[in-house]
């Protein structure tokens, strides 16, 4: 299972890196999809052995939320919203790329220096979880539009699930039942405060949301 | 291994490269319906050009008419130093790599003095594009090659190319396949094709690498064809190299699939050529850089 | 028991989503919170040895400490709400500073989230497993975002929006540093399975990797504190504080900080106990400067006086972390300045409130005389300045001296010098926008003619019972804290600063 882990692994890459190439909403959309599929792979493939039930079926939860109803809801509020459907960066796409980079050469390279723990089947898994993190955090900073920002959350939002997961840190169901409420949650309460700020402004670009400062 | 590998993987791309544009341009006539020109209609341009007296304007220099000169004779010595799969390379040694990066170098590098030396406004806006597309496209080369280099502990083209095997194409890593991918695009971008530069367009405001070589006429101009053929094949066999790994140790089966791979190349640039629309300009830098990104991520991956 | 704590709110907040009388809705806002603090009452003078869920739920001395702040200022929030949501009305009404129409949000989507909201504060305060506290504090983001945008126009949008962002990647983090705990504890695991309860934890925290620990803490530091208002992860605090209502404000501030500062206690027990104390306090002392000293200079000259409170709960957030890092006196300090502080600064923000309603508007400049308009108001306004910034004979004061002496006791000078004078600077700050706003003339401020409130002749107005009784009993127990610390809060928090490792 170490080499589909591993093949995983990349495809987990070029999605983050899809994510901060594109310029296209929808298209950001799908990656996230696609992420969110892929992180359903992961406990397959890393508990082969031993997998049983419990985790099976948290495992279909999470999938069937962060690759079905999370897109479902984002590309309804684009619709809805209906304007614009650019990235519309801070941050421009080629620099974005090389930061992006930038950010996996270092997190790789401190991937090496962190104490082991836990069931490592993959050497990348952890670093690679990290650096998802920290893409979700760069597009949240980097890109203007409110659902890109969401986009932005749900990539950290995988990559601490990925983590979790390489850890194979075993949570008891109601905590693992309780997070993905959370997240959902809050996905979805950010759709309705992007609905609201599309209604009340006619756009969504959160860098125009800068009335209150001191 | 016989000597007699390279020196006819050597003669064949001299011959048979003019025809991989031949075949591109039918494979698009044939895509879009048309019957397109004949395959041979680089041949018959070639020698009609050379058949022609050259103008040149009087205020150009030696620069300009030593560019095609230079450029052929760079694509020369580049062709020497690449295997085609399994074929090893007429010359090799270790490091070659970084020579052949610097040929190609040198090729765009006279070229571009060239056009800047007619002083068209034309020619300049061209010299300008192809030097930030190849800006981007040089460093997905070498990363690219560095990741193979790492992959293969090997430093120079040959035995790099040799120890390719499907399995490693394959790996679970995917770092080849990575860098199979930027050399697709630094093999697109590099020979002007479609979704970053489009070779049959004649508006000098959307032309890159043709506007160029506008002011180019007679022997001149087939110097610029045949190079531009000749690195074609050059590049072209970059990435035949890895995407049809067949290594027997019979080298004229490893010519044979070589020799093939390349004519399946030209076929698929000629599909990718008519099913793509061509990039806004603005964009492909974004294009490019994840050439750059392709490469550089194989890397990452290697060297961990 | 601890079902009972949680699932009241709970269950009320869902029930009063579907309410359509507004009477009835109000009567069990009130009676919820009031059968909610009945409850704690019982919980913290029986201290019944409850726990659910095999332990996951538990109340200890740090919970019952903490819920009893929640409890109570939910009880005030409650009343006061009772009469501010009455007074706002469901019709379309002006916006007080750029003179649009807008209309609240359904008052029962707002009973329904505070309840909803207390409900899961209670759970953060009972929550042993780290997972479960997790899901307690984003689940207080998501159901106090909708509060903030109780007043449907942009800025109250903007402030929520920040707020929701901010906070859930803030708390992301956090949950990044609970799997850094779990991989601090896979070495161990190997042997037999541990749970992530913190009991259990603290019992085996020497056998956990310290380098996982010691990241852990600084994730779970970064993320819990970007809730509670640490700077520099303060910036959604101000935003919110000054565009939600004034109750949720009081809740936010009051409540809300103080549950998220409680989860990050509990981490910093854990690294007590595993022997890298060292580590969490110097963090701890280090944010607490930083946002005592980004306060002090935000509040200097600030020009709109919710977001001063909003920034002294920044301040009063520093002095918190920065107690609980000397440790020894300054942690049981710390842990009394968290119900002062909370307690006062409810006060304070139903009195902004009220002063709100009465001036229409934020700005510091536009207010003049709240003495002589609000005379309870205005008394209470000053007074509670008065406490905040640490002047006897009210608690704040004592709890910030034992903050003080902590510093001195543990021989760090310039830390304690550096405290002295932030607070100073602090005092003055606040006190020249409090007592220009307290005193001077009321006559011709725009604000006020439309309202009514004053004129020359009849002099101030008759203050309402519901927006002045809240308050009133929220600062009298402030300045009752000063004057006496009944025994049996003295052992709660003595209790709770022992088991959450502030003493150390």
């Amino acid at each position: 299972m170490q080499a589909w882990l591993d093949t995983l692994v990349v495809l987990l890459i070029l999605t983050n890196l899809r994510l901060v190439g594109s310029s296209r909403l929808f298209a950001c959309v799908r990656t996230v999809a696609v992420q969110g599929l892929l992180l359903g792979l992961l406990p397959v493939l890393v508990q082969w052995n031993t997998l049983t039930w419990r985790p099976a079926l948290l495992a279909a939860g999470s999938t069937f939320l962060k690759a079905g109803v999370f897109p479902w809801l984002l590309r309804r509020a684009v619709r809805d919203v209906g304007l614009r459907r650019e990235v519309d960066p801070v941050v421009g796409y080629s620099t974005s790329l090389l930061i992006t980079m930038g950010l996996l050469g270092v997190t790789l390279y401190l991937g090496q220096r962190l104490p082991p723990a836990g069931l490592f089947e993959s050497q990348l898994m952890t670093p690679v979880a990290i650096f998802t993190i920290l893409v979700g955090l760069f597009l949240i900073v980097a890109r203007r539009t409110a659902v890109m920002q969401v986009l932005g959350y749900l990539a950290m939002e995988n990559g601490i699930y990925a983590f979790g997961m390489a850890l194979a840190v075993e949570e008891p169901v109601l905590v693992e039942l309780g997070i993905l409420l959370d997240v959902f949650m809050g996905v979805f309460v950010m759709g309705i405060a992007i609905f609201n700020i599309s209604r009340e402004f006619d756009h969504i670009d959160t860098d125009r949301l800068s009335v209150l400062k001191d | 291994m016989t000597v007699a590998a390279p020196i006819l993987h050597v003669l064949t791309a001299l011959v048979a490269s003019p025809l991989l544009l031949g075949v591109i341009r039918r494979v698009k006539a044939w895509m879009s319906g048309r019957k397109g020109a004949p395959l041979l209609q680089s041949y018959y341009d070639i020698v009609r050009l050379l058949n022609k007296g050259a103008v040149y304007s009087r205020t150009t220099t030696w620069v300009f008419r030593a560019g095609p000169m230079v450029g052929l004779a760079a694509v020369l010595v580049a062709l020497t130093l690449v295997p085609l799969g399994g074929v090893p390379a007429l010359m090799r040694f270790q490091g070659d790599l970084v020579l052949f990066a610097a040929l190609l170098g040198l090729l765009r590098f006279f070229y571009v003095l060239a056009a800047l030396d007619t002083g068209s406004a034309f020619e300049g806006m061209g010299a300008s594009r192809e030097i930030q597309f190849s800006a981007l496209a040089e460093p997905a080369l070498l990363l690219g090659l560095a990741a193979m280099a790492r992959t293969t502990h090997e430093l120079s083209l040959s035995p790099m190319y040799d120890e390719i095997s499907f399995d490693l194409v394959i790996a679970p890593s995917g770092a080849v396949m990575l860098v199979a991918v930027a050399f697709l695009i630094v093999f697109l971008t590099e020979n002007s094709r479609l979704p970053i530069d489009d070779p049959n367009t004649h508006l000098e405001l959307t032309m890159i690498h043709e506007v160029m070589v506008l002011d180019h006429s007679g022997p001149d101009l087939a110097f610029v064809e045949y190079t531009s053929a000749l690195k074609l094949w050059v590049l072209g066999a970059l990435l035949v190299g890895i995407a049809v790994p067949v290594r027997t140790d019979l080298w004229y089966l490893d010519l044979l699939a070589g020799v093939a791979g390349m004519f399946a190349l030209a076929v698929v640039t000629g599909i990718l050529e008519s099913t793509m629309a061509r990039l806004r300009l603005s964009r492909v830098p974004q294009f490019l850089v994840a050439a750059v990104v392709f490469s550089g991520l194989a890397l990452v991956l290697v060297l961990r | 028991m601890i079902w009972a704590l949680l699932l009241v709110p709970a269950l009320s907040g869902l029930v009063a989503f579907f309410l359509r009388s507004d009477g009835l809705r109000r009567t069990l806002l009130v009676l919820a919170t009031a059968a909610h603090s009945a409850l704690v009452i019982t919980a913290w003078l029986t201290a019944p040895d409850c726990s659910a869920m095999g332990g996951w739920l538990a109340l200890d001395a740090a919970g019952i400490l903490f819920l009893g702040i929640t409890s109570a200022l939910f009880l005030a929030g409650a009343l006061y709400a009772i009469g501010y949501l009455s007074e706002e009305g469901q019709h379309h009404r002006t916006d007080i500073e750029e003179g649009f129409l807008f209309k609240n949000y359904p008052e029962a989507t707002f009973t329904g989230c505070l309840l909803l909201f207390l409900s899961t504060m209670t759970l953060v305060a009972v929550a042993q497993h780290v997972g479960l506290l997790w899901v307690g504090v984003e689940a207080t983001t998501l159901t106090t975002a909708p509060l903030i945008y109780f007043h449907r126009h942009h800025r109250s949008l903007e402030a929520a929006w920040k707020y929701l962002l901010i906070c859930s990647v803030g708390i992301g983090l956090a949950l990044l540093g609970n799997f850094f705990l779990a991989a601090a504890t896979a070495k161990f695991q190997a042997g037999h399975p541990l749970h992530l309860v913190f009991p259990e934890l603290v019992e085996h925290a020497r056998d956990l990797d310290p380098t996982w620990l010691r990241a852990g803490f600084l994730m779970v530091l970064v993320g819990y504190g970007t809730k509670m208002g640490l700077a520099p992860l303060h910036t959604w605090l101000p935003d919110a504080h000054s565009e939600a209502p004034s109750v949720v404000s009081a809740l936010l501030s009051g409540a809300l900080l103080n549950c998220a500062f409680l989860a990050i206690l509990r981490m910093h027990g854990v690294l007590v106990a595993a022997g890298l104390g060292a580590f969490s306090q110097d963090l701890l002392v280090m944010f607490g400067l930083v946002s005592m000293t980004l306060a002090a200079f935000f509040i200097v000259g600030q020009l709109d006086f919710k977001r001063m409170l909003a920034y002294s709960s920044v301040e009063h957030v520093g002095i918190l972390a920065l107690g609980v890092g000397l440790g020894g006196v300054a942690g049981v300090g710390s842990m009394l300045h968290a119900v002062n502080h909370s307690l006062t600064k409810g006060a304070l923000f139903l009195a902004a409130g009220n002063i709100l309603a009465a001036y229409r508007t934020k700005s510091t400049r536009e207010v003049r005389g709240v003495v002589s308009v609000l005379p309870v108001t205005g008394v209470l306004w000053v007074a509670g300045f008065l406490a905040i910034t640490g002047t006897p004979p009210f608690g704040v004061f004592q709890s910030e001296l034992m903050i003080l002496k902590g510093a001195v006791d543990a021989g760090r000078l310039w830390v304690a010098a550096l405290y002295l004078l932030l607070l100073g600077v602090v005092f003055v700050g606040m006190a020249r926008i409090v007592i220009r706003m307290a005193y001077g003339h009321p006559a011709g401020l725009k604000g006020l003619k439309e309202t009514g409130g004053w004129s020359a002749t009849t002099g101030g107005r008759r203050e309402a019972r519901w927006s002045i009784v809240p308050p009133m009993l929220l600062g009298a127990a402030v300045l009752g804290l000063g004057l006496y610390v009944p025994p049996v809060l003295q052992d709660l928090i003595e209790a709770a600063a022992a088991a959450l490792g502030a003493k150390g």
